[in-house]
């Protein structure tokens, strides 16, 4: 069984992260849009009121002064809903941001699916895809609340833009505090050559679980917990199609251009093998629980399971 | 006031020199916008050689005031004077647009066309978008007061991008931070791309939309020197409210059929068209 530590937004790792290393870092400025307290930045905006600035409701106004403020030596973390950050300021973003070589960290929380009752307007789904096109940015999607309390602390030790994506909802935490985080090295969760299963996110887990219930039917996966969609694990990647012949791909995203297209991209140049992908098939979501939109949208580890009995026919 | 005089003088005719090299960069490139190029001069002059604090042979001096150049298509203003102070060789200048050049099109802080990141001297921040450099120039006037540094922040715009809603939460915030180390100037040409800027969608009264704002507010004629250099000297000493000097320009200004013309917002001259435009500024 996979060991559930106990359940937690993965947002909360941030203000966590921020809280522990600020004194460390001097120059570290936290930047909200109305939305600290959903974000986490709530104590660390108490604690460090000179060190906090809130710019109301006017996300690309907070990307523009986080621009600002690290072209003359400050270290800004932004962070407001998924959607905002990296729906609305995109080109911002990219103008701003990436093509200043900004040093510039982007923490959108709230994202995909399991936002859950808000509905479809606040479950950005596309945002992956969205960084991931450029240049410059790196982009993390930490599978639960300790991971993403490592994922900004590492992120703020890497020099350059870095968007990291993260969840409301009170989602499993099985990952040690302890264990090793590396910005753009994949973690092997379960060895197994039948088929490879590389996830990030809320999918991870659901990934172990689907794992577990393919052992007792005879099929062994590997299983890939892939934090970083970029700079992507090449060689993960690799070393899954090789051994395992087939890939399934889960991510809590379209499956247009996150994930599953980073690791297609690999494996097409490298090693081809039938690869089949779990996420959203080009729809917006809706309201209700996160479980249940999971369940309705495919994302549950029985979903995963299906996928994999799939695409290992095509080996 | 004789030696300011004689300084304006010899800051006009550096005008003059800009205006002709403008132009001939632009021809030589094949592309870019004369306009509003023609109209932000003065007003780049001024800055550069009466105000700012920087040192061309340290570009990179952490002490240096900051300048964004929020109207980015304007570049060909930027680079001429900045050429001319000795950022980067007056060769350059030649290869504005061209393959492999640190002269973009429109600013790039950064150049990365090769296998090498290259920082451009005097270019502290990318632009080209419109409406984005007035948030970048407060990002920056805020992390110099929270450092307690005395760095000035210029951010030129033009009168176009205030139709960009992301230019009036920068002017909000920067309005309700109080943030008097930074200094707008607005190229209020009355011109943008396709029409009058009266005659897509007014900015007016724009003077009481800042002072609304909390904003200190000059109002200057953008082609004289000496209204520029007050205005600029007023500015940096006031406290207490970010400032903004509305220069009231003319787009195109000294070439009389590029002045007022929307036809001339982006597109070179001819070679032809180059002689007749620096015969007029010559007689000037
Ligand atoms: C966001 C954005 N939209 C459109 C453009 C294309 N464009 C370039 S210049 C310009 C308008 C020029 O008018 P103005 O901004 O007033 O500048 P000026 O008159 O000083 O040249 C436009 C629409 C752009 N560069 N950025």
């Amino acid at each position: 069984m996979v060991t559930v530590l106990e359940y937690k937004p993965s947002r909360e790792g941030l203000g966590e992260a921020l809280l522990e290393i600020a004194d460390q870092y001097p120059q570290l400025v936290a930047i909200g849009a109305d939305t600290a307290n959903s974000t986490s930045l709530g104590k660390f905006a108490k604690k460090y009121p000179e060190r906090f600035v809130n710019v109301g409701i006017a996300e690309q106004n907070a990307v523009g002064i986080a621009v600002g403020l690290s072209l003359v030596g400050k270290l800004p973390v932004v962070s407001t809903y998924a959607m905002f950050l990296a729906g609305r300021c995109w080109e911002e973003i990219r103008q701003s941001v990436c093509y200043n070589y900004s040093n510039v960290k982007l923490v959108g929380t709230h994202a995909g699916l399991t936002v859950g009752p808000d509905g479809a307007s606040h479950q950005i789904l596309e945002d992956i895809a969205l960084m991931r096109v450029l240049p410059n940015m790196s982009v993390i999607v930490p599978s639960d609340a300790n991971e993403a309390k490592v994922a900004v602390k590492k992120s703020l030790e890497k020099v350059g833009a870095v968007y990291i994506r993260l969840s409301r909802e009170k989602l499993p935490v099985f990952t040690s505090p302890e264990e090793d985080f590396v910005i753009g090295k994949a973690k092997l969760l379960r060895e197994g050559s039948d088929c490879g299963i590389i996830s990030c996110g809320v999918m991870v887990y659901e990934s172990l679980v689907a794992a577990e219930i393919l052992e007792k039917q005879g099929i062994n996966c590997r299983v890939i917990n892939m934090h970083t969609v970029k700079p992507i694990d090449t060689e993960a990647i690799i070393n899954t199609a090789k051994k395992c012949k087939c890939i399934v791909t889960c991510e809590e995203h379209q499956v247009y251009g996150g994930l599953g297209s980073a690791v297609a991209e690999v494996v097409i140049k490298n090693y081809p093998v039938p690869q089949r992908f779990v996420g959203i098939k080009d729809k917006f979501g809706e309201s209700g629980p996160a479980e249940g939109l999971m369940l309705k949208y495919g994302l549950k580890a029985q979903h995963i399971v299906e996928t994999v009995k799939e695409v290992i026919k095509y080996k | 006031m004789e030696k300011e005089n004689i300084r304006y003088s010899e800051l006009e005719r550096l005008c003059k020199e800009f205006r002709k090299t403008i132009l001939k960069i632009i021809t030589e490139a094949g592309s870019g916008h004369p306009g509003g190029s023609l109209s932000v001069v003065e007003i780049l002059t001024t800055l550069y050689y009466l105000h700012l604090n920087h040192n061309p042979k340290n570009p990179f001096d952490d002490k240096r005031d900051r300048v964004v150049l929020s109207k980015g298509h304007s570049c060909p203003a930027l680079y001429v004077i900045l050429a001319e102070l000795g950022y980067f060789d007056k060769q350059e200048l030649h290869n504005l647009r061209k393959v492999n050049s640190i002269l973009q099109g429109h600013p790039a802080r950064v150049y990365n066309g090769g296998d090498e990141v290259k920082f451009v001297p005097g270019i502290e921040v990318s632009t080209g978008s419109l409406g984005y450099g007035l948030s970048v120039a407060v990002g920056m006037a805020l992390g110099f007061k929270m450092d307690n540094k005395q760095n000035l922040v210029f951010a030129i715009c033009s009168d176009g991008e205030h139709q960009e809603g992301s230019i009036w939460e920068a002017i909000m915030f920067a309005g309700f931070k109080q943030l008097d180390n930074l200094i707008e100037i607005v190229d209020y040409n009355k011109l943008q791309q396709e029409s009058r800027i009266d005659d897509s969608v007014s900015l007016e009264p724009l003077k009481e939309k800042y002072i609304s704002f909390n904003w200190q507010v000059y109002e200057v004629d953008g082609h004289k020197i000496s209204e520029l250099d007050t205005a600029l000297a007023d500015a940096k000493k006031y406290k207490g409210k970010p400032k903004v000097i509305i220069a009231h320009t003319v787009k195109g200004k000294g070439v009389s059929f590029m002045e007022n013309n929307v036809d001339w917002h982006g597109k070179a001259p001819s070679k032809e068209l180059l002689e007749q435009a620096l015969k007029e500024l010559e007689g000037k």
